[in-house]
């Protein structure tokens, strides 16, 4: 028998399994290691957002900014490499700063003054979206040949499938996200917070400092995959990734975590990304679909998995009482 | 005891919030090596004293003396690491957590940074074979135990800090007698150690079986503090009620119920539900008090929830009136005119945010539609009518209600569904948690309505109460109806035989 707090990951990873048998037996030339590889290649930025956004929804918050601050992010950097011609090597690291630095305040905000991390982060949401038009209205594109490398630089796997150097970032990302969740204290404690945040208090929890490095974290992942986004579209625009908020969101949602908080697994995330990515692929082999299609089928999956989230709690909270 | 300097003293406490003056120059002292129990009616003060000494609440005026030197706690970490753990009485823990974790979260151990969960796991297994002398899965999800084993999962966090006070608010409200025991056991063990525990509790049996010393508080102000051994029990109570006993010892005595020729309000057969409580045959009279009996976890709550309608019946009949009906919504139930007070007061009952008033017109005004709002003046006119009625203090419709101690919420609580003229009601634990003088009022309260012709299905775990007012008695073991009691059967040996199963 299985330990029930794995199972919705469980459904999760079939899920995914099944989307990308039913691709391949429909569709030929869909059953390859570069197919599952471009799903990687194609979501590195998103995959990487998720991450952050999977703590956030972990410690029982959400965070509304993420797409806006990796416009920002995009915004910034071809401005700054762009226009007054900065190496990237000072812009990446400004960028990120800037990005933790966004998600701090906003998780500084939440605490102290005990606000809605949902109304924070709108505020947050417009304000980096409205800063990009005050850097400019216009797309800037980035041809520095640091970022066009990026852009092109393919890593051969054995098996003659290749990667991105997004897919490599991503994948780091997703590491460091397991090790932080499971094993360190801050971590542990973004957890405990999900689970029952006034408990956490009186158990002496640093309830306040790990909201606040939650959402800084969440900043960090925003704009890291704001870098890794500009390394794929080599352009700045603040029309870049509106929306992308609620693509993380339903990754993570997807990915089994409980939208309550406190329960839930990064792989998850993993997941999550890759089954709205197998949607896109399916959709496009289609050939004759309209790509909102991917919309309503992620649409149809969150409902189906916030249900089944629903009937997974009644179940445990009912088995408690026994 | 050792008479030497306390560890802890605390002068001219003072704490307000608003509308209520919670601590008025309240002092207090602990001695190392002794259990003092800190006794109160509700309101009087001990859970506030109790948050102002972790650190929860700061003080308002007043000054603190830990081991020697001032203290000015400002979190409850800060008092942890001075060295002062709580265990509260509503369990703080995290449910989605392991055992394991809920015991070292905060401390886990760690090799380079890195949370060593074998470590962890071991250690926790140690300490609850070794402190508690239970033994669990840790690495099971907390919300996986029953309540009971969450509280002693609670405990051996707060043993495992190394702390030199430990303070148990009302740690056996929700264990059982064994568990209650072993408890005690663990008590005295600590104290041998020199660890100072603070033990708030209603049990007067309990104070007397493992305290040393005890301290009196009564609306907010300090009345003494006493050897155990010198005090006796008739001079505590009198002092925690401020008042004689024959005062409370004026109960009306309950007679052989009158209603057994008319048709029963309700009667279930073979009513059941797997999993909450095998099939059992019930009857309530109107004007009858029907008490159910059994350890915790007997299923005397299911049985409620069955007739409340908030868990459905997969068998059996239940009539109402003369008319047979399928209870699958509370609301059903409500429309027949039953009314259920639930045992979980914070999570079911009261609504913290809102005043008095609007707690007691909760139910009607949801009952009569949003539609037909009441007026501003009859809310008000209910809310002061009830207030007076049930001694509610403080007496003002307009306090927020979480301002209110725990027997207050409850007549609060009783006053909402009073509210609504039942005609049966369900009283799951009325008096849990609320001190002696609250309880004979709730209690007289019952009898009062019943002589009007409600009929009342009491549950309690105390049997002395149980057998005070109920007129019938059902006894349940491991979710079975096992025995009926009627007239002089009801006795507290004769239950107590029927739950061992005698």
């Amino acid at each position: 028998m299985v330990d029930r707090k794995y199972v919705p990951l469980l459904v999760t990873i079939g899920l995914f399994i099944l989307m990308f048998l039913a691709g391949s037996l429909r569709y030929p030339g869909f059953f390859s290691l570069q197919v599952f590889m471009n799903l990687l290649i194609d979501n590195a930025f998103l995959l990487i957002v998720a991450v952050g956004m999977t703590f956030v929804i972990l410690s029982g918050g959400i965070d509304l900014s993420v797409g806006s601050v990796v416009a920002l992010t995009t915004m910034l950097s071809a401005s700054l490499i762009t226009e007054a011609g900065w190496p990237p090597a000072a812009v990446i690291p400004l960028v990120l700063a800037v990005g933790i630095l966004f998600g701090w305040m906003m998780g500084a905000i939440i605490h102290y003054f005990q606000i809605q991390p949902f109304i924070v982060t709108l505020a947050g949401m417009f304000l980096a979206r409205g800063l990009c038009y005050v850097i400019s209205i216009n797309t800037i594109t980035i041809s520095h040949p640091f970022y066009t490398h990026m852009a092109l630089a393919k890593i051969r796997l054995p098996g003659g499938s290749f990667i991105s150097i997004s897919v490599v970032i991503a994948l780091l990302v997703v590491a460091l996200a397991v090790y932080l969740a499971h094993y360190t204290r801050f971590g542990r404690n973004t957890y405990a917070i999900g689970g029952h945040e006034s408990s956490a208090v009186l158990m002496g929890l640093p309830v306040g400092r790990t909201k606040m490095l939650v959402y800084a974290f969440s900043g960090f992942c925003s704009s890291l995959g704001g870098v890794v986004f500009t390394f794929y579209m080599l352009s700045g625009y603040g029309l870049h990734t509106v929306g992308l908020e609620l693509d993380a969101i339903a990754a993570v949602v997807i990915g089994g975590t409980l939208l309550t908080g406190g329960s839930g697994y990064v792989i998850g995330t993993f997941f999550g990304v890759l089954i709205q990515g197998v949607i896109q692929t399916i959709i496009t082999f289609e050939g004759t679909l309209s790509s909102w299609w991917t919309k309503m089928v992620i649409g149809l999956l969150l409902f189906l998995f916030i249900l089944l989230q629903r009937v997974f709690t009644a179940r445990s909270t009912r088995s408690q009482s026994v | 005891m050792s008479e030497n300097r306390p560890i802890l003293q605390m002068f001219g406490i003072h704490k307000r919030f608003p509308g209520v003056h919670a601590l008025n120059d309240v002092r207090f002292r602990m001695f190392a090596g002794e259990v003092h129990a800190l006794m109160g009616e509700n309101g009087a003060g001990k859970s506030t004293l109790i948050k102002v000494l972790t650190g929860v609440y700061p003080v308002d005026e007043g000054s603190v003396e830990w081991e020697g030197r001032p203290l000015h706690l400002r979190s409850p970490l800060e008092a942890q690491q001075a060295g002062i753990s709580t265990v509260y009485q509503e369990i703080n823990l995290c449910p989605n957590l392991s055992v394991a974790e809920n015991i070292f979260i905060g401390r886990e151990p760690r090799k380079f940074g890195k949370i060593s969960w074998k470590a962890m796991n071991r250690a926790a297994e140690a300490l609850l074979a070794e402190r508690l002398n239970v033994k669990l899965d840790v690495t099971k999800p907390l919300d996986t135990y029953s309540v009971a084993v969450q509280q002693l999962v609670a405990i051996a966090r707060a043993l495992n800090i190394s702390a030199r006070l430990l303070i148990l608010d009302e740690p056996t409200s929700s264990l059982d007698r064994d568990e209650t025991n072993k408890l005690f056991e663990v008590m005295r063990h600590l104290k041998k150690q020199g660890l100072a525990i603070l033990f708030v509790t209603h049990f007067l049996d309990q104070v007397y079986e493992v305290s040393d010393r005890i301290t009196i508080l009564r609306n907010g102000r300090f009345v003494g503090e006493y050897l155990t051994d010198e005090l006796p029990r008739v001079e505590l109570v009198q002092k925690m009620i401020g008042k004689d006993l024959e005062l409370l010892g004026g109960m009306p005595k309950r007679t052989a119920a009158p209603g057994e020729a008319k048709p029963p309000y309700l009667r279930a057969s073979g009513l059941g539900r797997k999993g909450g409580v095998e099939p059992f045959d019930l009857t309530i009279g109107s004007g009858e008090i029907v008490g159910l009996a059994g350890l915790l976890g007997s299923g005397r709550t299911e049985t409620a929830r069955l007739l409340f309608g908030a868990d459905r019946a997969d068998q059996g009949r239940l009539v109402i009136e003369g008319r047979e009906i399928r209870l699958d919504s509370p609301r059903k139930a409500i429309d027949r005119g039953i009314a259920f007070c639930s045992e979980n007061r914070k999570s079911e009952g009261i609504i913290e945010d809102l005043t008095v008033r609007e707690n007691i017109i909760l139910a009607l005004q949801a009952h009569r539609g949003w539609f037909r709002a009441l007026s501003r003046r009859r809310q008000e006119e209910i809310a002061d009518e009830y207030i007076r009625a049930l001694d509610i203090k403080p007496p003002d419709p307009e306090q927020f209600i979480r301002n209110l101690s725990g027997g207050n919420q409850q007549k609060v609580m009783l006053a909402r569904w009073l509210l609504m003229n039942p005609r049966l009601l369900i009283l799951d634990e009325p008096t849990r948690g609320i001190d002696v003088g609250a309880k004979a009022e709730i209690q007289k309260l019952v009898l009062s309505l019943s002589r009007e012709g409600m009929a009342v299905l009491f549950i309690s775990s105390e049997l002395e109460e149980v057998v005070r007012v109920s007129s019938r008695i059902a006894v349940l073991r491991d979710r079975r109806h096992v025995r009926h009691l009627t007239g002089d059967d009801i006795q507290q040996t004769t239950i107590m035989q029927a739950i061992a199963g005698g």
